[in-house]
This record gives structure tokens, sequence and C-alpha cells, in this order.
């Protein structure tokens, strides 16, 4: 089976380190197939910012969808930008500090709202609002098993332990409204 | 199994060519192909080798010359407009027998186009990457573990014939990132050994051997003699030629695309199976040399239909599949171009109106 995920939001939310994150920690520690796409404008803090994961137990062909089977927008134009592109029955994950649910246009996408940036805030750890909503994508899809993003944190900050656990219990808070909205 | 790493495809034929035993690399900037300079800038001075960013695409291809003309393995990289500046280094190369590898990761165009991903280099990589006729062994991968293997490979293919090398991929396949397996790392005494084996043309600066000199040029007949010998070389490339079939036994509808489009056509062959057609797909491996024979030899009583997928507008490389198949079977299109990329859908969309039409 073949699961399309797209993220998206403005350049500094971390988008591309939630994509990055996801599929190599499927890389290291599954034996499925993963791809990561990244898609830029010029602009980096503030400029928008997208990208595609791709995991499947079967050779992947595109690496780019445009029937993704889940959408994340972490911001408001991001959801108006790409809603059109998400499946009929498909998950739309949003960032409710500053995109409201009321503003999704479509009623056959199941809608899971996670105000990630409030939440980050809230742990004094603002820059970890990616890793949360990795923790609710993965809480409410089981793309891959919640362990399998744990063993990436640490693998990722290797080199600066201090910050795995704070990005580890980040990532179990989004698990939390992920799996509560599943 | 070997450990499998996640890698973006420029780093990985970095990573790659670096283990083949590239000591020299010089390239200049130019999107989608930055991380390749950026990773041999990190990595040639951990292996001794030598990383130069050139002033520009023309001073740094006629470096990859001069280099490779020692002996040591080097290669450089750019994408589409700057390739179109390697023109002239690369047919000085060729004139002058240099084993040298180079990579087009290519983008939209024409001109400077765009930075998005595309395939519209087909034919200057496969017909005319500069002036005078030769011709290249250019490889197109379709993942980014093809990118290792084959980079891995193109250093032994240029060293083989003493001409250059191309691989032919494009920014989807640059920018993105899979788990590859890497090569073996050669050793110094591999490096050393290799190097040593160009003794015999090398140029090394104060003291050149005979005629090999490393200048291209001859004098009276000294150009068609050199023409006739790498013609009788390009005459053993027969043997070079790979393709992937996939699903051909029974085929009757074809799906005909090289690198990224062939990846997006088996994903679709694949699924016109599981609806019962039979559906196929060949992908040239080598795009220089061309497979010829596997479409000259299809059977137009069992494939009605080819679908000619690229990220070309007007199409490029359906010129060689009408040039085996003489017209015998209906070839129609799916294309994209301009940094607009192929997506399962269209390709989807695309064999079905070839169905509709042959079958």
């Amino acid at each position: 089976m073949e699961r399309n995920l797209m993220i998206a939001g403005f350049g500094g939310q971390g988008v591309m380190t939630m994509g990055k994150l996801l599929s190599e920690a499927t890389c290291d520690a599954t034996d499925l197939n993963v791809s990561f796409f990244p898609s830029y404008g010029a602009a980096m803090r503030g400029g928008t910012a997208n990208c595609f994961v791709v995991i499947s137990d079967e050779e992947i062909g595109a690496p780019v969808s445009y029937t993704l089977d889940d959408l994340v927008v972490m911001n408001g134009p991001s959801l108006h930008k790409f809603i059109s592109n998400l499946k009929s029955g498909g998950n739309l994950f949003i960032n409710s500090t500053i995109v409201d649910a009321k503003e999704v246009a479509r009623d056959d996408v199941k809608v899971i709202e996670a105000p990630v940036t409030q939440m980050a805030l809230d742990i004094n750890n603002p820059r970890a609002l990616n890793v949360i909503m990795l923790g609710v994508y993965v809480g409410a899809t089981d793309a891959v098993p919640a362990e399998v993003i744990i063993k990436g944190i640490e693998h990722k900050f290797e080199k600066k332990p201090h910050l795995i656990e704070p990005n580890v219990e980040a990532f179990k808070q989004g698990l939390e409204i992920g799996k509560a909205q599943k | 199994m070997a450990e499998r790493v996640f890698m973006k495809g420029c780093e990985a034929i970095a990573e790659a060519a670096t283990r083949a035993g590239c000591r020299f690399f010089a390239g200049y900037p130019i999107t989608p192909q930055n991380e390749i300079p950026e990773y041999f800038a990190r990595r040639m001075p951990e292996v001794g080798g030598t990383f130069v960013q050139g002033e520009s695409e023309v001073a740094s291809v006629n470096m990859l010359y001069g280099a490779a003309l020692t002996g040591i393995r080097a290669m450089s990289s750019s994408s589409s407009c700057g390739i179109s500046l390697y023109s002239e280094g690369v047919s000085y190369m060729a004139a002058a027998r240099v084993p040298a590898v180079y990579v087009n990761v290519q983008r939209g165009g024409p001109g400077i186009g765009a930075i998005q991903p595309a395939q519209q280099d087909y034919n200057q990589a496969t017909k005319a990457s500069g002036n005078g006729g030769f011709k290249m062994i250019v490889l197109a991968p379709a993942t980014v573990q093809e990118c290792v293997d084959m980079v891995y490979e193109a250093f032994d293919l240029a060293a083989r014939d003493e001409n250059p090398v191309l691989v032919l991929t494009d920014g989807v396949m640059g920018t993105m990132m899979e788990p590859v397996v890497l090569p073996p790392m050669k050793s110094d005494e591999e490096v050393a050994a290799l190097r040593e084996a160009f003794a015999h043309r090398a140029v090394i600066g104060h003291k050149p051997l005979d005629q090999h000199t490393g200048e291209p040029g001859g004098i009276g007949d000294g150009w068609e003699k050199h023409n006739i010998e790498t013609a009788e070389m390009y005459k053993t490339w027969d043997k070079d030629v790979r393709v992937e079939e996939f699903m051909m036994d029974d085929a009757e509808i074809v799906l005909a695309a090289y690198g990224i489009s062939a990846r997006i056509s088996k994903v679709i062959v694949k699924q016109l199976r599981k609806e019962g057609i039979k559906a196929g797909m060949i992908r040239p491996i080598t795009v220089s040399p061309f497979p010829y024979d596997t479409f000259a030899n299809l059977d137009p009583s069992k494939v009605k239909g080819i679908l000619d997928v690229e990220m070309s507008i007007p199409a490029q490389m359906r010129f060689d599949i009408d040039h085996a198949v003489c017209g015998r079977i209906p070839v129609m299109e799916c294309l994209r171009s301009g940094g607009q990329l192929l997506t399962n859908d269209q390709v989807l969309a695309g064999a079905r109106e070839l169905i509709k039409e042959v079958l």
C-alpha cells in the first residue's frame, strides 16, 4: 500500500524537517520504501515551503502526488492552495492556532485539528511545532509506528543530546492528540 | 544486506563518485544540482582530492579536461543551460579522448528556463553535446540508487573507452531523497592504480609522452583517422546497451520512458495490469547507445500501441522510438515540460487515451 503526504507551511515552521524526519526514520527503522521531495521558493523564512513524503511497501513511482492521502497545513495560505489536492476521504491536518477549521471548504475529508503553534509555545519550545504535528500525524494515521519516529529523533539529535527529551515529549503530546481524533 | 542510508540524489551522486575514486571536481553553481558541488567541497579535502568552484561553466569544463588528462578520476556537473556552456569543452574532450565524467541534472528550458525538473536535454545529450558528431555513453538513472550505481560505473566506462561519459538525470532525482546502499570505497592504492593505468597517455605537466599531448588535433588526414577510430569504438557499444523490459511478455500496449518518467510509468503499468489490461514498459537505461533493437523487435500483431512518456514538449525520445518502430506500431505521447512534473494520474490518463485509440 502507498501513502502520499504533503506538508505545507511558511518557511521557518520546520515543514522540511518534519518531512525529512518522518522519511529518514522510516528508511532507518523499517523495510518500507520511502521518498522525500522538497519544493520551495527563493525565500527562506517567511516564504512558502512544502514537501512530499511517499511511504510504500512497493516501488514508488512519482515522488509528487496531487491526489493526496494526507495533507498537513501549517498556515492559512497552504490550506487554500492545496486543499483541492486532497483526495476524497483523505486526512487534513491543520495547525488550528492560526488556521480556522471553518475555512475548510470541503466536507468529504477528515479534519484533524491541533493547535501546534500554541502547544509549542506552552512547552517553551516554540520551534517544536513540527515535531508535535508529526506526532499528531502518526497518532491519527499509524503511517509508521511511533517508535520509528522516536528512534529518528534520537538519531537526529545525537550530537545535541539535551534536545532529545524535549522533542520526544513534544512528539508524544502530538501523538495523544492524533490518537484522540483517529 | 548492506545498510541503507537516506540520501538526496545530488549528494548520493557525489558520494558515489568519491567512492569510485574521483579525486577532482570542478563546477559552477546552478539549481537544481548545487548539492553536488556542495558535497564535493566538503568531501574532497577528506580524501585528499581537489574541489574547485570555477569562475564559470566554461572554466569548469576545461578544468575537468585538464584534470582528467592527468589520469586522475575527475568529474563535473551542471544543469541544462549550464550544460550548454559545456559543449565546447565536451567536444574537445571527445576529440582528445579524455576519460571524464559529467552529470546533467536537467531543468526546464529552453534558455534559462525554470529551476524545476524536466527532461528537455535528451537530444542534446544523445545526439550533439558539442560540435563534430562525436558520441558518448549516456546513462539515465530512474532512482537515487541508480544514480549511485551509474555514477560509480561511469568512471569505468570512461576509462575503458577513453571517452567522456554523461549521466543524464533530472531535478526530481537530484533533489529527492531515497534510501540507497552505497558501493565500496576504493582504497588509496586502488585510486593510485587507476591513475597509473592511464599513464601511457597522461599529461603530467613536465614530460608529455610521445605524440599524446592531450591536444585535440591533427594534420593532413589526422582528423579523419580519429573519426574512423572513434566510429569503430562506437560500434563496440552494442554490448553496452541496457534496457529494462517490464511485463513485456504479453504486452499489448507499451509505455516507453526513461528516468523519472519511467518510474511513474511502471506504477501505471502495474495499475493497468490489475484492471486486466496487458500493459508493459520499455525503459532505456542507456539512452546512448539507444536500445533500438528492443523497439524494432516488437511484434505489431501483439503490441497495438506505444505511449512515449517524457517531460519534454515537443517529444524528443519519441524520434528514436519512431526510428526503430518505422511506423509499424502507432505511437502516442504523454508529455509535460518547462518544469511541470508528470504525475501518476497524467500518465494513467495518457495510457487510457492510447487504450481507447488502439485496443
